[in-house]
């Protein structure tokens, strides 16, 4: 199933981006007083694009099957696994450090404002996610940038190392590291906050309504208990659906905050390629999106196996 | 372009290099980021009133610091948006590659401070049998990074790279135009041309490839794409990609050593993150966007801690019409637009005053530059007046002209992301409508615009730029064999006169003779208006001012790179550099 699935992803996706007009050759020759017609044609055979679609498709297809993924049509005319490769690490690792704030915040925000509905503390912090969500990321990033980088001095800007990370020991190195993540990670997370505590606490709100909880109280059960054990376990479920769909994510990275935090990570690589119509780079980064979306699709599956007793399968 | 902060800090030899590197890659970039592309160079024009008093800035710097002796040591961060793409200057055409390039590597001449051609790694050369034959005598005591010599050998190799049809460069053209070249002897190299060739001699300002890291193998294949070996003033260090690239002083270069021991290119895609890392000191140099140099650096703390420049770009804007168009082909109508556009309000609007009115392909401080060509004062009147002698009029009272019952609409497309050309065009718009001309505007994305309307010549009007080349040679922009598809006239502009004269210009080494040329050519075109040619930005560099000895030239500021440097008592960064 999985296998025609994603040969139907890269057909439509090879068809897509040779539909948009320009090519790859156009942004090296185009308006360059010195690049004659000539140049242009001798680029157009070395890339391939002179020959009709479907056979362009069915050479990459075959290529694929091999694993391999060609070579940039960009200038430095690197393998694209490489170039993914360089990048790809520390877009998941920001990706799932966000993901893991988002998520030890989140739940424990929805979970309260479910058990607390319309307390000040639910009208507080519905209102400090929303805020979060409303917030432009770059507005945010740049704020924070002038506090905390330009005015106290604390945070550095933008970037990943400092320029002497190679001198400092490997205790300093880390610090160096997580100081530079620090506003990054914030920004991410701060806009995705709203998405998962709005979702949890509706969930939690919908069990706690349940015939089995007013059970377990009427049991005699602590509060905590029920709420912690019964009730969390219930709510959650939903959130492993999202977690799923979060994976191919990991390795799609944001052009915004990459770009105003200077993070050389996929997003940018991905909005690079395409305005260059840098079609092998294009289409590399999307069969990996497209695998990780299945594989994501499969652990979420699985996970639902796992965690509620009434799936069963086969 | 602007987009770009790829600041220049190219000597002039980097500067011809970057105007053979897409005339265009401004908007190219543009249409990714908005910002603005910073060129250098010297303006004479309106500038030179305010040079004096930051010149002056810098002296009261360097007096306060009597004991200001050249000293080796520190480094220099400059910020730039995009990241280089291939070090081998002959496959990379973005500005950010030759920038990193032109340290790494030498070419046997280059431009010097006031443009005039001079020798790098060619220590002279002979024009003979009428310009046809180029024989340089190339110096003896370069060697590579690598510690091996530098030979004619090498001269021979990097040819044979431009001409080879796998090569994948877009610099090829002038070397096609080589007849012959020749290894006399170990440190000699000549070269035959088909027929006098002017362009030609710059064109060796290329950089000079290592034929024994390369012969024989393939170029597009070689590890130097990321860890180039050259006889420039610097020596690749290290590469990250998207975060930044390192290059270390040359202590054997035969200029001398460089004073700044290292020098980091640092990639940083966002203008305003690049700014505040300027203001915290993350980097050392970057160019400015005009509301930049104007609004925020106007403060004491910078003005205490940064030195900021201001110079004519290699670049202009212009109001591009589709000759192929019934309307356009009056010249009348064409000169009534340039007189119905007020040329120093989209100055003032768009630049905030940085920058002067274009009047034809060249900025006032090049030699090819006329200052006496026929000028379009801003009137609506005399616009009205010419349209009206046209045929154009106003017959049905509705403020828009008409002519055989159609009335004057046209739309002036221009490129997504470059906030300049956009206003400009929106500018234009309110000016022609005042002249009885409705425009529409269309912004499109930069490959679309390319493809589906310059190539097939459906358009009306555009709103573009060039580069300006100091080399004045435009034969490839306004002859008339030059208006196929993929070709740079693409306006159609067709003129006997100005094919005559630039085929002439082009096939002689006579300076006062090309200038004539050009200078006919520039009248020609002021009276033909085939563009509006609207402005010549400035282009706005800002360094820490803890860098001394920076003396902007027609060139730029960079071409003296290797001489810049930092006191021992205000180094910072010293633990760097072993």
């Amino acid at each position: 199933m999985m296998i025609p699935l994603v040969i139907g992803i890269t057909l439509i996706s090879f068809i897509v981006i040779h539909l948009a007009p320009g090519e790859p050759t156009d942004l090296q020759t185009q308006f360059n007083p010195k690049a004659s017609s000539l140049a242009k044609q001798r680029l157009r055979e070395i890339y391939g694009l002179d020959k009709p679609l479907h056979v362009q498709y069915v050479n990459w297809v075959k290529r694929l099957f091999l694993l391999d993924f060609g070579r940039s049509f960009s200038p430095d005319n690197r393998k694209v696994i490489d170039k993914i490769r360089e990048r790809i690490p520390i877009t998941i690792s920001i990706n799932v450090l966000s993901l893991i704030i988002i998520f030890c915040v989140a739940i424990p925000i929805g979970v309260l404002s479910a058990r607390f509905q319309y307390s000040l503390f639910d009208k507080l912090t519905t209102v400090f996610v929303f805020v979060g969500f409303a917030i432009p990321t770059f507005w945010l990033a740049l704020l924070l940038m002038i506090f905390f980088g330009v005015n106290l001095g604390w945070l550095p800007i933008s970037g990943l190392h400092s320029m002497d990370y190679h001198e400092l020991s490997f205790v300093g190195q880390f610090i160096d590291l997580a100081k530079h993540l620090i506003m990054p990670l914030f920004v991410s997370a701060f806009g995705d906050l709203a998405g998962l505590s709005r979702y949890a606490r509706s969930n939690m709100l919908e069990v706690i309504r349940q015939d089995f909880i007013i059970a377990a109280r009427s049991k005699g059960l602590a509060e905590s208990t029920v709420i912690g054990k019964h009730a969390l376990r219930n709510a959650l479920l939903p959130v492993i659906t999202i977690l799923g769909f979060s994976v191919p994510g990991l390795i799609g990275g944001s052009v915004i905050f990459e770009t105003i935090f200077a993070i050389p990570g996929m997003g940018q690589l991905f909005y690079m390629s395409v305005m260059a119509r840098d079609y092998p780079l294009i289409m590399g980064i999307l069969v990996i999106g497209a695998v990780l979306t299945m594989v994501g699709n499969l652990i979420a599956d699985i996970l639902y196996a796992v965690a509620d007793p009434r799936i069963r399968y086969g | 372009m602007r987009a770009a902060k790829f600041k220049t800090f190219l000597s002039c030899r980097r500067v011809n290099l970057r105007t053979k590197v897409l005339s265009y890659e401004p908007a190219a970039i543009s249409a990714v980021l908005i910002g603005l592309i910073i060129l250098i160079t010297f303006t004479l024009g309106c500038t030179q009133k305010e040079a004096p008093k930051e010149d002056s800035g810098v002296k009261n710097k360097e007096a306060s610091h009597v004991k200001s002796e050249p000293a080796y040591g520190d480094a220099i961060i400059e910020g730039s948006i995009g990241d280089a793409s291939n070090l081998i200057p002959e496959l990379a055409s973005d500005s950010a590659s030759h920038e990193i390039a032109d340290l790494v590597y030498g070419g046997l001449v280059r431009y010097n401070k006031d443009l005039i051609t001079e020798g790098v790694l060619a220590e002279s050369w002979d024009v003979s049998d009428g310009g046809l034959v180029i024989t340089f005598h190339l110096r003896k005591d370069v060697s590579w990074h690598d510690g091996k010599p530098f030979t004619a050998d090498d001269v021979m190799y990097t040819y044979k790279v431009m001409i080879d049809p796998k090569t994948p460069t877009a610099y090829g053209g002038d070397f096609l135009q080589v007849k012959k070249a020749e290894v006399l002897d170990k440190y000699t190299f000549r070269v035959t041309y088909k027929k006098p060739f002017a362009p030609g001699l710059i064109s060796w300002s290329i950089g000079i490839l290592p034929s024994h890291l390369l012969m024989g193998k393939d170029i597009t294949k070689s590890s130097l794409a990321r860890n180039p070996i050259g006889t420039g003033s610097y020596k690749f260090k290290e590469w990250k990609t998207g975060e930044k690239i390192v290059l270390e002083s040359n202590h054997n270069y035969f200029e001398g050593r460089p004073y700044i021991d290292r020098f980091i290119y640092r990639i940083i895609p966002d203008s305003a993150t690049m700014f505040l890392e300027l203001k915290a000191g993350g980097i050392d140099w970057m160019g400015l966007a005009p509301f930049q140099y104007k609004r925020q650096t106007e403060n004491a703390k910078i003005k205490k801690n940064f030195n900021k420049f201001k110079y004519l770009s290699f670049s202009y804007t212009y109001l591009g019409f589709n000759l192929l168009d019934p309307r356009f082909k009056d010249k009348r109508v064409r000169q009534a637009i340039s007189y119905a556009i007020n040329k120093q309000e989209i100055i003032d609007g768009v630049l905030l005053g940085l920058g002067v009115i274009a009047t034809g392909p060249y900025k006032p401080d090049m030699w090819a530059y006329n200052p006496d060509v026929k000028k379009y004062e801003f009137s609506t009147d005399k616009a009205k007046e010419l349209l009206n002698e046209a045929g154009w009029k106003n017959t049905d009272k509705d403020g828009i002209l008409e002519k055989n019952g159609k009335k004057f609409e046209f739309t002036i497309l221009t490129n997504q992301g470059n906030e300049e050309r956009e206003k400009s065009a929106q500018i234009i718009q309110r000016r022609l409508k005042d002249a009885g001309i409705s425009v529409k505007i269309r912004i499109v994305e930069w490959s679309a615009f390319l493809k589906e309307f310059i190539r097939t010549r459906k358009f009306e009007a555009i709103i573009l730029g060039w580069n300006i080349p100091p080399d004045p040679d435009l034969f490839d922009v306004w002859h008339s064999s030059k208006t196929g598809p993929d070709e740079l006239n693409h306006v159609t502009f067709k003129n006997a006169e100005v094919d005559r004269l630039l085929v002439k210009g082009r096939g002689t080494f006579d300076q006062e003779e090309r200038k004539k040329c050009y200078f006919r050519i520039q009248e020609i075109f002021a009276e033909e208006q085939p563009y509006v040619f609207l402005y010549v930005p400035d282009a706005l560099p800002i360094v820490n001012a803890r860098f001394k000895n920076i003396n902007p030239a027609p060139a730029g500021i960079s071409y003296n790179f290797i001489k810049w440097y930092v006191p021992k008592n205000e180094q910072k960064y010293v633990e760097l550099t072993q």
